[in-house]
């Protein structure tokens, strides 16, 4: 049975069996790839995206659960914390393969919207969920201070 | 969405019979000017307000036929240019990278050199995927080789095409070329205001003869623009939007999705199978058995069932409700705790010599004090973040395929055989890899969605799940190490005696085979750079029971955690400082041919005339990072300082690493010091992001990586129980310095992990006195270290 979800902004309905995980909606069904597939079970946060504005592991989030959810994901992430976060990151080439860095922002967004300026803990404690097996971690840590100076 | 939409697949699609040019040119080998006639330009350049460009028509110039490509054989493959670049008539700049991009920004460095040499206006450049074809050359994207490879023959290609519009410019103004020439993508001349664009230069210049090696006047490294300079990832700006396409992220008309059952051990069967349950959930499609591995294992897929569905989530669900009852293969009796022990006997007996200098026996028997040590490092699971993926279609006739892979010509190569068909009937193009680190370079996910695409008829994605990926991998060799020295009475080391055992790489190519190779030896075994007067490298036999394959590195990761952790057990029996020992061990200033003492050395592929095993460049890159970190300065109780220094992939790389170790063996990093030398540098950005990355990479191992096996099957099966470093426990700190080089290019993507362990092993000891040999030193759990209950003496 189909039902709607609120991604984005936009109504998107969607036709999955019930149970079936927001990020395989996102992506197999949307065609929205954005959202990464790393462990399926909310271990490395690939998959992070917005629900009513807090980081969620799509991959253990029913889709069916989300009726009247705002869903946000990398490709729709905007506002001034998303906006220096992006600027951060391309001005200082953080990403290495960049798989795992759609959640990466994501939750350096929320971050950084919730705490302008993170200390060191406050970065750790945000950003250990998330696994770069390139090991951007330095590069994350920095441009985040480098995106609080921003104000 | 298309792949082609977002640029990853060049339009228009070309037929792949093989013989023509770049996929995007449709023109001659010799045309670089995407599509033939003439195009009116009429823009008004920046700086030139009153004067508009003229147009060139190429028709209204007689030319003469071009003849072949001088350059097909220049040193590292064909520098062609159309083989490499294309010009459109706006004057965008689409530059092939031939080598897959997986986060060691590939695109942009082979862009850097194309555009350098070329003269292009970067803000211009655009980079397309090349197809695995071997008009490229080599595709292999690992070994840490790309701008090795390809430095020369890029520049050249650059260079030939910049004469070539150069020369088309003199042709329409009727000067001399050398009055002419070329900047930032316009050529100008001596005699008047005018510029001509690349844009409007290009058609004419395609049709001019390709200059001969000989007369192409390459830029002196004080005329580059692009490298050496810290150019923007042309990556990155897309990732923070998400619209990157990794091999997971394919999408084509009509496709369905597969997930596979494989065996739990190596060359385990499918008994029987009820997949009633599987085809009962909403969503699955299909299943389909798939054809036995049989060894040896090679790149062939592991056999199993398929589960084919709407959507990935219904074919993991599918899989879930499959009855498969499997049927031991000959490595159900693997027990990696049992073979520990069967590795570490063997490494206590005598070897067979590698490497031989003097006479260590009598050495050792004369000397005042002898050290033994031994290492044990556990296989090891490569893990990039996004697993194995990919997407096969097939036509009945032809196979085409996306996939995230490191070599698309072993891909197609492989494919041919799986399938049976001719390779010309196979096009492989590579997506971006969400890292690789040595598991893509085996393709056998990419053979599964073959055959499973020809079966159903449609194009099929095969999604390995993190299980799939941390199970069924080409694991990095177990190994067992013993050392032994003997000292002086002065503590200086007499005689050296390194004996590494370990199921080689070839064993999973050729079953029979359990001799360590020349190769694994070469990384780090038989090229060790110390000058003590007796010297001796053994190995010993091993057999392989799963698939053993590459991981960033290589046999380099525990050669170095031996030879450096031993160096610095020496420092200590001699009472010197590690520092100051290791420069001794490493002796003067010199050139080290392992082959002057019975070794079969491979360095890398490279001639030693030209990357030479150079002592002084080791000491220099020692000397550089003690320095950074302030080392001998005094420390709090419970922190100490480690060193190791490496040479691999021909870069040179010491590492200094502090410690801080609570009193119950909790650990943190509170910095890294790190100086490499890896000759010519192409983006120092690029550099300093494989240092951080390849180091913490391979504390993250050191710590905490351990895959290990029971019944033949591997007990690991996703994060955490294998786990790797988090954000929270990397280093405080981290600092790279990037030692000035005219030197050719070395590797950078690999080396900087093999001195990380051993580093982090000196580092521990120095803070708690506890000589660690067994890694990973804290393991799936926790955050202290597995420290004996004494300190080592």
């Amino acid at each position: 049975m189909a039902i709607t979800l609120k991604i984005n902004g936009k109504s998107a309905s969607v036709d999955a069996a019930p149970g079936t995980p927001l990020l395989w909606v996102l992506r197999d069904h949307l065609g929205m790839t954005g959202t990464k597939f790393g462990c399926g079970v909310a271990q490395c946060g690939a998959c992070t995206v917005h629900v009513d504005g807090a980081p969620t592991r799509s991959c253990v989030t029913p889709h069916d659960s989300l009726e009247g959810a705002e869903i946000t994901t990398i490709e729709g992430v905007e506002g001034a914390a998303a906006d220096a976060i992006r600027q951060v990151w391309v001005a200082n080439d953080v990403p290495q393969c960049g798989y795992c860095q759609s959640g990466q922002i994501m939750a350096a967004t929320a971050l950084l919207r919730d705490n302008p300026t993170p200390d060191d803990a406050a970065i750790d404690e945000a950003m250990s969920g998330n696994l770069c097996r390139c090991a951007t971690y330095m590069s994350i840590r920095r441009a985040i201070k480098e995106a609080a100076a921003l104000g | 969405m298309l792949m082609r939409d977002l640029g990853i697949i060049p339009a228009p699609k070309v037929d792949g019979t093989g013989d023509g040019p770049s996929p995007y040119v449709n023109l001659s080998r010799r045309g670089f000017v995407g599509g033939a006639g003439l195009f009116v330009l009429g823009v008004t350049l920046a700086g030139c307000s009153s004067y508009v460009e003229p147009v060139i028509d190429a028709d209204a110039f007689k030319l003469p036929d071009p003849g072949a490509s001088p350059l097909t054989g220049v040193k590292g493959g064909d520098a062609t240019p159309s083989l490499w670049i294309a010009i459109d008539k706006d004057g965008a700049v689409k530059i092939t990278c031939h080598r897959s991009e997986m986060g060691q920004q590939t695109w942009t460095a082979m862009a850097q050199i194309v555009a350098d040499e070329l003269e292009a206006d970067w803000d211009k450049v655009a980079i397309v995927q090349a197809e695995g074809h071997e008009r490229y050359g080599d595709q292999n994207t690992d070994g840490s080789r790309s701008v090795r490879f390809n430095f020369h023959r890029l520049r050249v290609a650059g260079a030939a095409m910049r004469h070539m519009l150069v020369a088309a410019a003199a042709l329409y103004w009727k000067l001399p070329q050398d009055q002419c020439s070329a900047k930032g993508g316009l050529v100008s001349n001596t005699k008047n205001d005018e510029t001509l664009s690349y844009g409007n230069l290009a058609e004419l210049a395609g049709r001019l003869a390709i200059p001969a090696e000989a007369d192409i006047k390459l830029k002196t490294p004080k005329e580059w623009r692009y490298i050496r300079e810290e150019i923007p990832s042309l990556t990155v700006p897309r990732i923070v939007k998400g619209d990157s396409t990794f091999g997971i992220d394919v999408k084509r008309p009509g496709m369905v999705y597969a997930v596979v059952a494989r065996p739990p051990q190596l060359f385990g069967r499918v008994g029987s199978v009820d997949d009633t349950k599987a085809l009962a959930i909403a969503g699955v499609l299909s299943t389909m058995r798939l054809p036995d591995a049989k060894p040896p294992a090679l790149f062939q897929p592991l056999g199993g069932v398929a589960v084919v569905a709407r959507d990935t989530w219904a074919a993991i669900e599918g899989r879930r409700a499959l009855e498969i009852a499997w049927q031991d293969g000959p490595n159900a009796g693997y027990d990696s705790e049992a073979f520990a022990k069967q590795l570490q006997a063997t490494a206590r007996r005598s070897g067979k010599v590698r490497r031989s200098r003097g006479n260590v026996g009598a050495a050792l028997a004369a000397a005042s004090k002898r050290v033994t040590a031994e290492y044990y490092a556990p296989h090891l699971n490569q893990s990039p973040m996004e697993p194995p993926s990919a997407t096969a279609e097939w036509d009945g006739d032809r196979l085409e395929c996306w996939a995230c892979v490191q070599d698309p010509q072993n891909t197609r190569d492989t494919l041919a055989e799986a399938l049976g068909i001719p390779k010309e009937n196979i096009k492989v193009t590579p997506t971006w890899l969400g890292g690789a680190f040595g598991r893509k370079s085996k393709p056998d996910f990419v053979i599964e969605a073959a055959l499973i695409a020809r079966e159903v008829g449609k194009p099929v994605k095969v999604t390995w799940t993190r299980e799939d990926d941390i199970r069924h991998g080409y694991y990095h060799s177990v190994s067992a190490q013993y050392c032994e020295a003997g000292l002086d009475q002065d503590g200086k080391c007499t005689a050296w005696l390194h004996r590494t055992v370990f199921p080689p790489i070839s064993s999973t190519f050729d079953n029979t085979l359990a001799e360590p190779s020349d190769g694994e030896m070469s990384m780090g075994a038989t090229d060790v750079p110390f000058a003590a007067p007796n010297l001796r490298v053994e190995s010993g036999d091993a057999k392989g029971h799963m698939r053993i394959g590459w991981l960033r590195s290589v046999a380099n990761i525990y050669h170095a955690f031996a030879v450096q952790s031993f160096a610095a057990e020496l420092a200590h029996a001699a009472g010197r400082d590690q520092k100051d020992y290791l420069l001794e061990l490493i002796g003067p200033p010199r050139m080290i041919d392992p082959e002057s003492e019975g070794a079969t050395y491979g360095n890398y592929g490279a001639e030693l005339a030209e990357y030479p095993i150079d002592t002084a460049r080791l000491r220099n890159v020692v000397e550089k990072a003690s320095a950074m970190a302030d080392w001998g300065r005094k420390l709090p109780a419970g922190r100490g300082l480690g060193i190791a220094v490496h040479r691999s992939f021909l870069s040179y790389i010491a590492t200094v690493i502090e410690v801080a170790v609570g009193k119950d063996g909790t650990l943190r990093i509170p910095g890294v010091w790190l100086a490499v030398d890896a000759g010519t540098v192409i983006n120092p950005r690029h550099v300093r992001a494989q240092m951080e990355g390849g180091t913490i990479y391979g504390l993250s191992n050191a710590l905490y990586g351990a895959i290990t096996a029971k019944d033949g099957a591997v007990v690991q099966d996703n994060f955490p129980s294998w786990r790797l470093m988090r954000m929270g426990e990397a280093p405080r700190e981290f600092k790279v310095e990037i030692i000035a080089s005219d030197a050719p290019p070395g590797g950078v993507g690999e080396p900087a992990t093999p001195p990380a362990a051993p580093a982090l092993a000196n580092a521990i000891f120095a803070a708690t006195g506890h000589r660690l040999r067994t890694l990973p030193l804290i393991g799936a759990e926790g955050d202290k270290l597995k420290l004996p209950a004494t300190k080592t003496v």
